[in-house]
Parts: structure tokens; sequence; C-alpha cells
């Protein structure tokens, strides 16, 4: 395993580059999303008034302070289970060039070929590790979509974003799977 | 005037215990995640070992910022265990800890999590109808007033199962029920997670009883009963060999801990209830005596 630099946006290269299990630290800007945004885009079909293009996405709804109109501190950003999303992550994929989601619990196999496809990866959060990802968002740039809030469209600029561990990887693997397969694989010995 | 005191004090500590709960968590779960380090260390597994040492560097960063340890504020779960010589007021004491939450959510400020179950409409005070969830136990020989938050979070609470298995499955059924479980769960709890287990009573005991196991008991504590701390270790042992392991990336460590807790049951029943607690592990306690006096433990 490798660890990897990247800088946002990602290009199809770098993303296709990245092995299962590699680590990764992202410089730029990331955006966060959650169910109640992705219901936005897809389900009431809306597109997003940010450009995605070689885009992070992390599963967040953030803890913030309202400074003034559009202006927000950070209080807690934490990260939240992806499967839960699981379905709107081919559609970030193909129609807005998405290039990485990160989040915690992993994708379902129609997401799996989709970042085969389109050139996309998964990128595991430690779930749970808000203190250390709150510091790590230097600050909220621009938000859409308050009336969502929580849940709005948000964009971050983060400073050594991670370490976040490549979990499905552009080539059709899956890490969690994989584990699960395996512990499977062992219970009735471990029963015996 | 002296009860006066008492409830103000137990909305203080409440409100106190809660914010606690999130911030600093238990030296019991710090000392099992450092172990759960050294082993990944030990087995040299890159990964697992890059996850775990990010656990502990996130819960250094919460101790030095003085800020949450993770975003999700939970649904706030109090156990209360009333001294039999203190007289008090079992409403008040209740609508006190209700209190001590709305005001915490208001003074720091939380995030509030609590919402309607049909209608999901928010309160925004993380209080709502039988929320906090009060636990009420009794103590003989004591005057004073243990207080012990839990606020649980989502990842983990969603992953609760309860089986009313035959009794002619046994000890053997109750195994395999808490291991198909864990796989279950996968990465969903944020493992390394510590197990709770509910064994016998009727089913909504055999759920509480798995409360207490995962989110009130203390790590390295073992069941009184040799037969159930037999099988705390047997779990544990087997649990850990699954490979799940931190954040189901993989690795040795996919429990902190199993703990068991157990009531009689009826001769058709086999009740098994399994809570999963996150690594997390938030927990904070006091005691309070009865002219208010409150003592963090
Ligand atoms: S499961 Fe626990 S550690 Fe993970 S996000 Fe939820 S509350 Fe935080």
């Amino acid at each position: 395993m490798a660890h990897h630099v990247l800088y946002t946006p990602l290009t199809e290269e770098a993303v296709r580059g990245l092995q299962l299990e590699d680590t990764v630290t992202i410089q730029g800007t990331i955006f966060g999303i959650r169910d109640a945004t992705q219901i936005r885009i897809f389900d009431q079909g809306i597109a997003p008034p940010a450009d995605l293009t070689g885009g992070v996405c992390l599963h967040t709804a953030p803890g913030v302070r309202k400074l003034a109109e559009g202006r927000y501190e950070k209080l807690s950003i934490g990260t939240t289970t992806s499967t839960r999303m699981d379905r709107f992550v081919p559609g970030l994929l193909e129609q807005y060039g998405v290039r990485a989601v990160v989040g915690k619990g992993g994708l379902l196999a129609g997401s799996v070929a989709a970042m085969q496809r389109f050139g996309g990866v998964y990128l595991a959060i430690v779930g749970g590790a808000a203190a250390l990802a709150t510091m790590q968002i230097e600050e909220i740039e621009q938000v859409w979509w308050e009336d969502l809030m929580p849940e709005c469209l948000w964009k971050f600029r983060v400073k050594d974003f991670g370490p976040l561990i490549v979990a499905i990887d552009a080539h059709g693997n899956n890490l969690y799977q994989q584990v699960k397969d395996r512990a499977a694989a062992k219970l009735e010995d471990l029963l015996a | 005037m002296r009860m006066r005191a008492f409830y103000e004090a137990v909305e203080e500590a409440a409100r106190e215990l809660y914010l606690r709960a999130l911030k600093d968590i238990p030296a019991d779960v710090r000392a099992a995640l450092q172990r759960g380090l050294d082993a990944e260390k030990r087995d040299g597994n890159a990964s697992a070992e890059q996850v775990m040492f990010t656990i502990l560097e996130n819960v250094r960063t919460a101790d030095a910022q003085d800020t949450l340890v993770c975003q999700d504020t939970g649904l706030p779960v109090f156990k209360a265990v009333i001294g039999e010589d203190l007289m008090i007021n079992g409403g008040e004491l209740k609508r006190r800890l209700r209190r001590g939450c709305e005001r915490a959510t208001k003074e720091y400020p939380l995030r509030s999590n609590t919402v309607h179950p049909v209608t999901r409409k928010h309160t925004g005070t993380n209080t709502g109808d039988g929320i906090p969830v009060v636990k009420i136990e009794f103590r003989e020989g004591s005057s004073a007033l243990y207080l012990c938050a839990a606020p649980k979070g989502s990842g983990s609470e969603n992953m609760s199962f309860l089986k009313m298995l035959n009794p002619s499955e046994g000890l053997q059924g109750v195994k395999r029920y808490v291991l198909e479980c864990v796989l279950e769960s996968g990465a969903k709890p944020c493992p390394p997670v510590i197990v709770g287990v509910g064994l016998g009573g009727t089913s909504d005991v055999a759920m509480a009883l798995a409360k207490e196991a995962s989110c009130f008991r203390k790590i390295g504590t073992r069941n009184a009963d040799p037969v159930i701390a037999e099988l705390e270790a047997w779990l544990l042992d087997r649990i850990n060999r699954t490979g799940l392991g931190p954040q189901g990336l993989g690795g040795a460590t996919t429990a902190l801990a199993v703990h068991v807790e157990w009531a009689h049951t009826h001769i058709s029943h086999n009740p098994v209830a399994v809570n999963m607690q996150c690594w997390r592990g938030e927990r904070a306690e006091a005691v309070i005596n009865g002219a208010g006096e409150v003592r963090f433990l």
C-alpha cells in the first residue's frame, strides 16, 4: 500500500492509479452532501448550483454556527453512513463528474460497478473521528440550499484531509465486501 | 429548601454529564483502544493500525480542543440509581434530567437529533416524548443518587437485534446468533465495538439488559456468574477472529469487549438481544448527595 497526496479537482488518471488499501490525504476543497441534498438533485431533478467535476464528496451534515448571511463557523463536522445514500452515487459520477466519495461503512454493488466504469473511488474516513476531521477542514467556503440546513450543499477548504483509506477502487474491488466474505466463510469454524 | 438545592444539582449535573460524555471518553475505553492499536501493530496490519491510530489521535484532539469526539450527539440516555435512604420525588428527578439535556443543547450548542417517529419533525431540544431515556434502579444502604449519561449515537444503536430463540437451540444458538449479528453489523456501528448481549427475561427485558451491557458496564469487568463470564470470553475471542477489524476494513480488533447481562426466563423462552456500542463508548458518571453536593467520577 502506498500513500498519495491528491489535489482537487481530481483527474481520472489519479483516481485510476489508486489501489485498495492505499492511503490518501486531500488538499484543496471538498463538498459536503447528505440525504436531503441528493434527494433534491436526483429525485427533484434540480442540478447542483456548484460544479462538481473532479470533486470529492463527503457524506456529512455538519454542526455549524451562523455568523452572517451565508457565512458559517464549523463546530463539529463528522461523517455519516454512506450505504444510506448508495443509490445516488452512480448519478454523481456519471452526470456530475464526481471522482471520490468519502464516508463510512462503504457502498453497494451498483456503486462499485459505477466507480469502475466512470473512474471513481470510495475513501473510508474513520467513522466517529469528527474532532480530527473538523480540524482538517480549515474553513466553510460556501453553502448552497440553506433551506435544507444542515443537509445543504457545502464547500469546505481542507488541509491534509485524511488519512483516508481506499476501500473501493476504480477496478471493481470492494475491501468491505472482501473482509465480510472472509468473515462469513469462517463462521462455521468459529462455532465448532 | 434543602431539596431545592438537590434538584438544582441534578439539573446541573445532567447538563454537565451530557457534555462530558460527548467530549471525554472514559479511561477504560481509552485503555482498550490503546490495546487495540498495540495488537494491530503486532500483527503488522498497516490499514488497521492506521485506523486505530487515527481513533486515538481523534480522542487526543478532542481533549486538546475541548470539543466533541464525534459529531453524533445521540439520544440522551441516563441511568439513575437511587439510594433507598434518599427520599426524593421521582417525577421531579425526571423533569430535572430533561431540563439538563435541554440546557446543554441550547447553551453549548449541541446538534439536536430528536424527531417525531412518523412526521420526522424536529423538537430542536434533544428531548421529547420518552426522551431522555431514564433507567431507574435502587441501591440498598445508600443515601445518594448515582447518575450515568450515555448519549447513544445512531450508527451503533441502529445495530440492535432481538430473537426469541427456541430453548432447544440452547447456548450454541445464542453463540451463533451473536456472531451473525456482528457480521450483519459489519462496518456500520464504527468498530471496534463493545458488544452488549442480554439473555433471558421477556423480550423487552432482554433488550434492556443488552443496553446495560453495551453502554453502562466498564471494560474489564466480568459477569459475576462464572458461566456467563466464560461466554463473554468465548464471544470476544471468536468475534475478534472474524477479522472484520477496525471500521470493518480488516484486522484483529473488531470488539473491545463483550458484556453479557442476564435474567431468569420462562421455560419456553430463550431470548437473546444484542446492542452495539461504538468505539467512542461514551459514558459520564456523577454521585449527588442529599445536600446537593456533586462529585463527578
Ligand atoms: S456509530 Fe458512534 S462513533 Fe460512529 S458516528 Fe455514530 S456515534 Fe459516532
